[in-house]
């Protein structure tokens, strides 16, 4: 049975040669440019799927084991897809005592997704992430750059559809 | 620059000492006689091992100026320390992250592989652990018994990274990495694979460094127990080289014992019908490979030829060179030699339907264990080898039976496939093999004796080393590596045709197979492995026969039932072919 991690024939073709070619410009050690590579590789396709991980490592001469280590130490790169907006609720222990469990609820019931899982229209992404240091605004949510401090549950609905409507007003 | 600015001077425990530049508070220490517990550091320096990620800091002792604690193994000297290492607050800085290292362990020590032979357990005991006074959130995850070598279980991972050390800079494998931070940091494969998915080459290296049970050997013994106490088999067990100068380590002997009596009379008190010695199989492999070194030489076909007689090795060039596969020799190991005439040339003889016979080999090897599981080795769907316990392995069962080692009288192998010479002794250390090989090519290609059969250039435990032999108008150029990491850059040479060697040796492991991933553990002390292999040299020199093709049951196998050397039916089960693998 093939691995579908070896399997490369599923990732799109012209992005490939978009990163073949920024590749190709890197001198030197072609490996200490892995960190490099990978955000360009998550600019073109979104996400670092673990097959695109997998050509990575081959294209720079690395071991499998050691691209999936850095692309899981930083929370910058997402081994899965990602909605338009990443929502992170904070359940830090300062969070958490304030009522984070109730704003994760809420958020999750009025995307219809769960944590670590994307939205049907693709648009959010749930996570749950540990102390962001910002326990002074407990409890903190943030969506893609933008902190939201002293969150209660009811502020999500307006936080939710105010990024609803940036979409409609940009279709 | 004047040799006074190379120095450094500090105290330890009072003692003044100067060192050079650059020494750790570790190793200066040692010096003045003052011992530092350690965990994860290991160094194994004449091999080119080195552990120093300073991730336990178990090792931690105060420094007096500044009342810090600094962990030992790292940390270097500089002019006018004070260190103190055994300070109330060094000896309760030790014990803190001991305990927090605990603090989320398994306690099933008493049923643990590692029991009695875990350095997190010795420590618990050196530092005088009797409370652990911080209870941590304990791991979850799946324990890896997918492959047919390695037994993984990240549960018991402390976190040390020796493993992988290993498996990236020495053997360049690559195959485990941490993944994640923090709190949720792990060692594993990539995407969290099955081992078995892997371009793991079961060297076992990692599992020899592991100071807990986290990497240990798949447990084959379960099996040969069952097999037997099965009245309807025969049980045929071969022993490799390098066991014999290690398993007294286990019952108490000094590192370097060659035990080949006890170990053979043990085997027959465990109810093994048929004792044979993998040297057997070694010293007819030395005869396979040297006629095939010299048809690759005298045919001008593809040179050099590598051994193939380590499987580790074996997987590393399928999965990493697969543009290489014509370089390895054709020969099976010794295992499956041995394993193979048993089902063929022990059966015949004997009348035994192949079926009913269950070939076990007793290896300093985790390799060995999934070369058996081949599909290729096998003859009629008959697997050469059945079941593949390690040195350790067959220690334990051993004590499991309630044999008293040392009382075991000296036994001899079964006949048939149970002579050897001291050529074969010496496949169990680097640059053994083609030290063997050399001494029969040599007898072959001119027809005359070789008086001196010791070549010490190709002796020692340099990571690569090189050696000329003259033989007639022949000068034949000699490669030797071991460790993955040194075989790479042989490989690399080939690749680029940069390497002008006729034959190279390769062994995975460091210092060969007495430093095997199957072998008793040798706790960070590289004496032990030295030892080992002096022994074997030793076991050599006082052989009667020292040249593979003088023996007796070998020529005697030839004339009965394989024909030549390099004949069509030594070929067709002597001989075997490799293939590409994914690299991943
Ligand atoms: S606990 Fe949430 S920001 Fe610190
Ligand atoms: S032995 Fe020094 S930090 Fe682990």
């Amino acid at each position: 049975m093939k691995n579908k991690i070896l399997d490369m024939t599923t990732l799109d073709k012209t992005l490939l040669k978009e990163l073949d070619a920024y590749i190709n410009l890197l001198d030197g050690d072609k490996g200490e440019h892995l960190i490099h590579v990978l955000h360009k590789a998550q600019e073109l396709f979104g996400y670092l799927p673990q097959n695109l991980q997998l050509y990575v490592a081959r294209k720079l001469d690395l071991s499998g084991a050691r691209v999936n280590g850095v692309v899981t130490f930083y929370s910058f790169f997402n081994e899965e897809p990602v909605g338009k907006y990443k929502i992170s609720v904070c359940m830090g222990t300062a969070c958490f005592v304030k009522g984070a469990d109730k704003v994760l609820e809420r958020v999750e019931s009025l995307t219809k997704t769960k944590k670590n899982e994307i939205s049907e229209d693709g648009l959010f992404t749930i996570k749950d992430v540990r102390c962001i240091g910002a326990c002074g605004l407990a409890p903190v949510m943030t969506v893609n750059d933008k902190v939201y401090g002293k969150v209660k549950p009811n502020d999500v609905d307006e936080i939710i559809r105010y990024y609803r409507g940036l979409e409609d007003e940009n279709n | 620059m004047k040799l006074i600015d190379k120095m450094v001077q500090c105290s330890i425990n009072g003692i003044n000492i100067t060192v050079e530049k650059g020494t750790t508070i570790l190793d200066a220490a040692e010096k003045v006689g003052i011992h530092i517990p350690t965990l994860c550091h290991l160094n194994l320096a004449d091999f080119g091992v080195v552990n120093k990620n300073a991730n336990c800091r178990v090792c931690v002792v105060e420094e007096e100026n500044s009342h810090k604690l600094l962990p030992s193994c790292a940390e270097k000297v500089v002019d006018g320390m004070k260190i103190q290492t055994d300070s109330l607050k060094a000896v309760m800085g030790r014990r803190t992250n001991l305990e927090l290292l605990l603090s989320n362990h398994p306690q099933d020590c008493l049923t643990c592989v590692k029991n009695l032979d875990c350095e997190l357990q010795s420590l618990a005991h050196e530092l005088n652990i009797k409370e652990i006074h911080y209870q941590g959130e304990k791991m979850q995850h799946p324990v890896d018994l997918t492959s047919f070598g390695i037994a993984k279980d990240t549960n018991k991972c402390i976190m040390c990274r020796r493993c992988v050390t290993m498996c990236n800079d020495i053997q360049t494998v690559g195959v485990l990495s941490p993944l994640k931070r923090g709190f949720d940091s792990v060692v594993a494969t990539a995407f969290h694979l099955d081992l078995g998915q892997t371009s793991c080459t079961y060297c076992g290296q990692c599992v020899s460094v592991c100071p807990t049970g986290a990497l240990a050997e798949m447990n084959d013994s379960p099996k040969v127990w069952r097999a037997l106490n099965n009245p309807n088999k025969k049980v045929i067990v071969q022993v490799a080289p390098a066991v014999r100068a290690a398993i007294g380590e286990e019952f108490g002997y000094e590192a370097g014992t060659i035990l080949t009596g006890k170990v053979v009379s043990g085997l027959k008190r465990l109810g093994f019908d048929e004792v044979y010695d993998t040297n057997f199989g070694a010293d007819l492999t030395i005869i396979e490979e040297a006629t095939e070194l010299i048809e690759r030489i005298q045919g001008e076909k593809t040179l050099p030829m590598l051994t193939s007689c380590c499987p580790a090795w074996v997987q590393f060039i399928e999965h990493q060179f697969p543009e290489l596969l014509d370089v390895p020799s054709s020969c099976k190991s010794p295992q499956q030699m041995v394993g193979i005439l048993t089902k063929t040339y022990y059966a015949e003889k004997n009348n035994v339907d192949p079926k009913d016979i269950v070939m076990v080999s007793v290896m300093p090897c985790v390799a060995k264990k999934a070369e058996a599981a081949r599909e290729e080795l096998n003859k009629d769907g008959l697997s050469d080898v059945d079941y593949v316990v390690t040195t350790r392995e067959l220690a334990k069962m051993i004590k499991e039976a309630a044999i008293d080692f040392k009382k075991l009288p000296d036994g001899n192998f079964n006949k048939l496939l149970g002579e050897s010479t001291g050529a074969s002794a010496i496949f169990g250390t680097t640059g053994g093999v083609i030290e063997a090989a050399t001494r029969t090519a040599y007898e072959m290609i001119t027809g005359k004796e070789l008086k001196q059969v010791n070549f010490k250039q190709m002796r020692g435990i340099e990571g690569i080393r090189e050696a000329k032999v003259k033989i007639d108008d022949l000068e034949l150029n000699i490669g030797i590596a071991h460790g993955l990491g040194n075989a790479r850059k042989i490989l690399e040479d080939i690749r680029d045709g940069k390497s002008n060697f006729h034959a190279i040796e390769i062994m995975a492991c460091p210092g060969g197979c007495i430093g095997g991933g199957g072998q008793p553990y040798h706790h960070g002390d590289i004496e032990i492995l030295k030892k080992r292999q002096k022994a074997l040299y030793d076991l050599d020199k006082s052989m009667p026969k020292r040249k593979s093709h003088e023996n007796e049951m070998v020529l005697q196998l030839y004339e009965d039932y394989l024909g030549k050397p390099g004949s069509h039916k030594a070929h067709e089960l002597l001989h075997t072919a490799y293939s590409a693998k994914e690299r991943i």
